[in-house]
């Protein structure tokens, strides 16, 4: 190694490292050089090619929005559907005068304070060169009398869009939901690349679940556009792909006679095919039309929804959660039975009230002066209440949790709609979580008799019915009955999902409760008597009456005397035919006051519906030769 | 590893320095700013957000997350500025050494983006290691060369090359190409100041040359598309040629003056894609033309020279080498994205210094001019 390599010599480094600086500074004058020289090629010289093909042809890549698959339900019958509506445009960059556009324009076709509102804050957004909406859905006269006067206003457009629309309007609303634009947190969400060139995204119900399938993919068109940006020519195109159709499981004449026979009261109804799981009715009123929100609902008349005392935006068959009342009573008489608590025969003796042993306190009945001598089907058939105090003293309220857990009470049903709640079932460890409190044994009491902290929704009363009804399978409510993919001519049908299955201890012990379900609707003595009359099918029933507020102890509750808002919610579920059950159906009127008065016949009319109806012929042939059957015939296999 | 150690280190130990003086120095020095430097990169940043204004079809949130970036970049900046030549010197190979294992951690198990796997995450921070070793790379070197003889022997610059071509192909391997390029070009950078022989350097450039099939070979897909594309664009106008067609046709139709600020129609009308981040400076000779092209390069080239005169007023070869490299990666930077965009190399994603919109990138272009910052200010006082 040369010696020069080993010895520092700072002032011949530092020569070394200037001379090399210097050699960089000419390199970098050097490519800088070149840059500018490219600069000038393409800015001086070639100015006039660039500043054509700049002026002149511009291809540009315009995104093509899918159409979004339509809705229909069962039969075909279309629900959601996508309409073409007229918009007029503005492009603000061809405009000189913008208020005396308007004030001109106002003369031509109506434009709201609203309507200038919302163009003013989209103005101020958009580039331009962007065309800003001013009206939405313009009707055939407007556009005949702006296309008119069209060549008056260089900056002004009408442009034909599909619009989402629903053709029955406020019917099913809950379950179907609405599309609606997209805002910030939309567009956080989704993929940027399907969505480029969507405006509108499901909010709520199907639409909003279902989004990915109803979306489709979108498509690209390469097109030629003059410097205002004006499409000229439309050079290449990838066409979008539609979304999914889908049909749903509802029938939409049931839903209509749901929502009819629901009538000005606020409540819910809903019926399920116990043998898919299949929601055939899904109603929750009041109703509200969705169509004003796809364009974006004006903020007086969505003011006026949230705050209308009748909540008409909340989904009550959905979030809804009400104290199951007496509707639990065939379940807990069911645990009583399998879990060997009692007997089929075993009666006890009602006075009207019950006492926990050494305290003074009375858990009344409803009936005043008692039942006297009640065994299991009789606490069903009449809904003996000091039948329950008593079983739930002896179940406990673990034992209670657990059985009524089977059957899908405190859980959410996994419906394939999105923010299903999940009611409460109550159980020690719940209290002391949530409350801090040990467990009283009195709510051990209440809870038998579907009071207390007890919460369920009337989708899962209605599921729980269900699986009553087919003796123990729970299965996974769905909506969706079939989709069409029109791309590929391919459809994908519903699958039963079956979430539990309940293994019976005893086969009779549920014929039995079925039985006293039967006789609450076609007994001499049944709650629901009144239904019963008249059937050409055997229904199987239970109502139920909810507290809403709690009465003093020996205060008497007077439904004339209170106001409506305290008054009892009335609960019916059912389900028919008896021995082979096509439907299940759980009612709820909220302050309706009683389940046998009030609910009981929305079911009624609900399941005559269907039965005379929507079931097909064949099917009503079946089902009448059943009903025919005098007296109950032997249980049938009739898990599907 | 004892290969590695200096000879001859110019900051002895890192025990404080004793000596006491009456303080004479300027405000500026004081806090180890070099006012020159700053203005410059401040009238860069500021050109840059009135052009992301436009490119970002005037969107004030994009600005203002932009403009909190450019803080952060700054305030990096300002802290390193503090940490004295001697700290940066004495730490060099463990950064160095942090940063290879951290390129190995993230082949191992960096978070995928974009089919590349450049990000490691360490508690909520997103971390890019590629961007570290953009700067410990000529550290490195510059430390093993500076703490000996200049002109290094064969011998240490084959070391040295080994220093580079580690984390070099470790990059290339996630892959990021134009990273690994410029990390090369920084470690290569300092071998030039060192004074390596001309022939040599004529040598590796005919070998590189003649490297080209070797890496036309090992290239993945789209970095041969876009090679191909760059050769000829018009083969493919709808695909990968769109944008240098597009920046093209923004470039030449500004003309000499320009079409003005916020009128760039190519810009304006969503013609010219990424207009935001790489091809920014599209959008600026679209609306500012060649006069204002010359404007700002002569912005770059100011800050280039200062740079340069920073490092060879520094006192130390370790110093001179470090900064020197630097600034003419910076200078590679601004050359290959504004050759990139009018069409005169092909396109690798790499930013514009300061004008691009996007953080990791600016970060540590602001921590090299606060290391050229601290070499500057830190000036040891017997040479005073």
């Amino acid at each position: 190694m040369k010696p020069l390599h080993t010895i520092k010599d700072p002032a011949r480094e530092a020569r070394i490292v200037r001379g090399r600086v210097i050699a960089a500074c000419f390199g970098i004058l050097v490519l800088a050089g070149l840059l500018v020289l490219r600069m000038a090629q393409l800015q001086v010289m070639e100015y006039e090619h660039f500043s054509t093909l700049s002026e002149n042809n511009r291809v540009k890549i315009v995104p093509l929005a899918p159409t979004r698959g339509l809705i229909y339900d069962r039969n075909g019958v279309e629900l959601a559907q996508n309409t073409p509506t007229f918009t007029l445009e503005v492009v603000p960059e061809n405009v000189e005068d913008m208020q005396a556009l308007l004030a001109e324009l106002g003369e031509l076709v109506e434009i709201s304070d609203e309507d200038g509102e919302r163009f003013r804050k989209m103005l101020k957004k958009k580039r331009r060169f962007q065309s800003v909406p001013l009206r939405f859905r313009l009707n055939e006269e407007e556009v005949a009398r702006f296309s008119v006067n069209r060549h008056r206003f260089p900056g002004a457009d009408v442009h034909a869009r599909l619009t989402r629309s629903y053709p029955l309007g406020a019917s099913a609303v809950h379950l179907l939901g609405y599309v609606a634009s997209m805002n910030e947190e939309d567009l956080q969400r989704v993929d940027a690349a399907e969505y480029r060139g969507t405006t509108h995204i499901g909010k709520t119900g199907v639409e909003q679940a279902y989004e990915s399938l109803l979306h489709g993919k979108p498509g690209f068109q390469h097109v030629e556009t003059n410097a205002q940006g004006r499409i000229l020519r439309v050079l290449e195109r990838s066409d979008p792909v539609p979304g999914n159709n889908l049909y749903l499981t509802v029938d939409s004449s049931l839903q209509a006679v749901a929502e009819r026979a629901l009538g000005l009261e606020n409540g819910a109804v809903i019926a399920v095919d116990p043998a898919t799981g299949g929601l055939l009715a899904f109603a929750s009123t009041p109703v509200y039309d969705p169509n004003p929100f796809v364009d974006g609902i004006d903020s007086k008349s969505y003011r006026n929804l949230l705050a209308s005392p009748e909540r008409p935006l909340f989904n009550r068959a959905l979030n809804g959660q009400y104290p199951p009342g007496s509707t639990v009573k065939p379940f807990m008489g069911l645990a009583g039975l399998e879990h060997e608590h009692v007997e089929a025969d075993h009666e006890i003796f009602c006075p009207g009230w019950f006492r926990l042993p050494g305290r003074e306190r009375r858990y009344r009945d409803w009936k005043k002066w008692g039942h006297g001598k009640v065994d299991v089907t009789r606490s069903i058939v009449e809904s003996c209440d000091v039948y329950y105090y008593a079983l739930a003293q002896q179940m406990g309220i673990t034992e209670m949790h657990d059985y009524l857990a089977l059957f899908g009470f405190g859980a959410r049903t996994g419906i394939d709609l999105h923010g299903e709640s999940a009611g409460l079932m109550p159980s020690e460890e719940w209290k002391r979580r949530a409350k801090g409190q040990v467990w009283f044994p009195g709510e051990t009491l209440i809870t038998g008799i579907g009071q207390g902290f007890t919460l369920a929704t009337p989708l899962q009363l209605a599921m729980a019915t269900a699986t009553l009804s087919t003796r123990g399978v729970r299965l996974r409510p769905q909506v969706v009955l079939r989709r069409d993919d029109t791309a590929t001519q391919s459809s994908v049908d519903l699958v039963p999902e079956t979430m539990d299955t309940i293994a019976p201890n005893l086969e009779t012990n549920w014929q039995v409760v079925i039985n006293a379900m039967a006789d609450v609707v076609h007994g001499p003595k049944g709650t629901a008597r009144r239904i019963g009359k008249g059937a050409t099918y055997r229904i199987a029933g239970k109502t139920g009456t909810a507290q809403v507020f709690g009465i003093a102890q020996d205060e008497e509750y007077d439904a004339e005397k209170i106001d409506k808002k305290l008054r009892d919610h009335a609960l019916f579920v059912a389900f028919a035919p008896v021995d082979n059950p096509r439907i299940a159906v759980a009612v709820l009127v909220e302050n309706g006051g009683s389940g046998s008065k009030t609910a009981a016949p929305i079911a009624r009319r609900v399941m005559d519906h269907y039965f005379q109806e929507v079931l097909e012929e064949d099917d009503e042939q079946l089902i009448l030769t059943a009903a025919e059957v005098p007296g109950l015939a032997a249980p049938q296999a009739s898990r599907q | 590893m004892s290969e590695l150690q200096p000879l001859w280190t110019p900051y002895g130990s890192l025990s404080p320095s004793s000596t006491a003086m009456h303080d004479r120095r300027t405000l500026a020095q004081r806090l180890h700013i070099d006012i020159p430097l700053l203005l410059g990169l401040l009238v860069l940043s500021g050109i840059g957000l009135a052009v992301l204004y436009s490119a970002g079809g005037q969107d004030m949130n994009l600005l203002t997350r932009q403009g909190i970036r450019l803080a952060v970049a700054f305030t990096a900046m300002f802290v390193l500025a503090q940490v004295s030549p001697r700290h940066l010197f004495f730490w060099t190979p463990w950064l160095y050494a942090i940063g290879i294992v951290l390129l190995v951690a993230v082949l191992a198990f960096g978070d995928v983006a974009q089919g590349a796997q450049r990000w490691i995450r360490i508690g909520p921070l997103n971390f890019q290691p590629s961007e570290m070793l953009k700067i410990t790379v000529p550290m490195m070197v510059a430390y093993y060369l500076g703490g000996r003889a200049l002109p290094p022997s064969f011998m240490r610059i084959l070391v040295a090359g080994v220093l580079v071509v580690v984390p070099t192909l470790l990059i290339a391997r996630q892959p990021d190409l134009g990273t690994a390029l410029l990390i090369a070009c920084s470690g290569a950078f300092v071998l030039f100041l060192g004074g390596i022989s001309v022939r040599l350097i004529t040598a590796c450039a005919i070998l590189a040359s003649a490297g080209a099939p070797v890496m036309w070979y090992m290239m993945h897909d789209y970095q041969r598309q876009r090679v191909l594309t760059f050769l000829n664009p018009e083969q493919d106008p709808l695909g990968t040629g769109y944008h240098i067609i597009q920046s093209k046709i923004a470039i030449g139709s500004g003309g000499t003056y320009g079409k003005g600020w916020l009128n760039g129609t190519q810009s304006q009308l969503d013609f010219l894609p990424e207009r935001s981040t790489d091809f920014v400076f599209a959008v600026f000779s679209e609306e500012f033309g060649l006069s204002g092209v010359l404007i700002l390069i002569a912005a770059y080239l100011a800050v280039v020279f200062r740079g340069l005169f920073i490092a060879s007023q520094a006192q130390d070869s370790y110093a001179r080498l470090l900064a020197g490299s630097l600034v003419l990666t910076f200078f590679v930077y601004v050359f290959v994205n504004i050759g990139m965009v009018s069409g005169l190399l092909p396109v690798v994603g790499l930013p514009l210094p300061l004008l691009s919109y996007g953080g990791t990138s600016l970060v540590t272009v602001m921590a090299a001019f606060g290391i050229l910052m601290s070499l500057h200010t830190h000036r040891r006082l017997i040479s005073e």
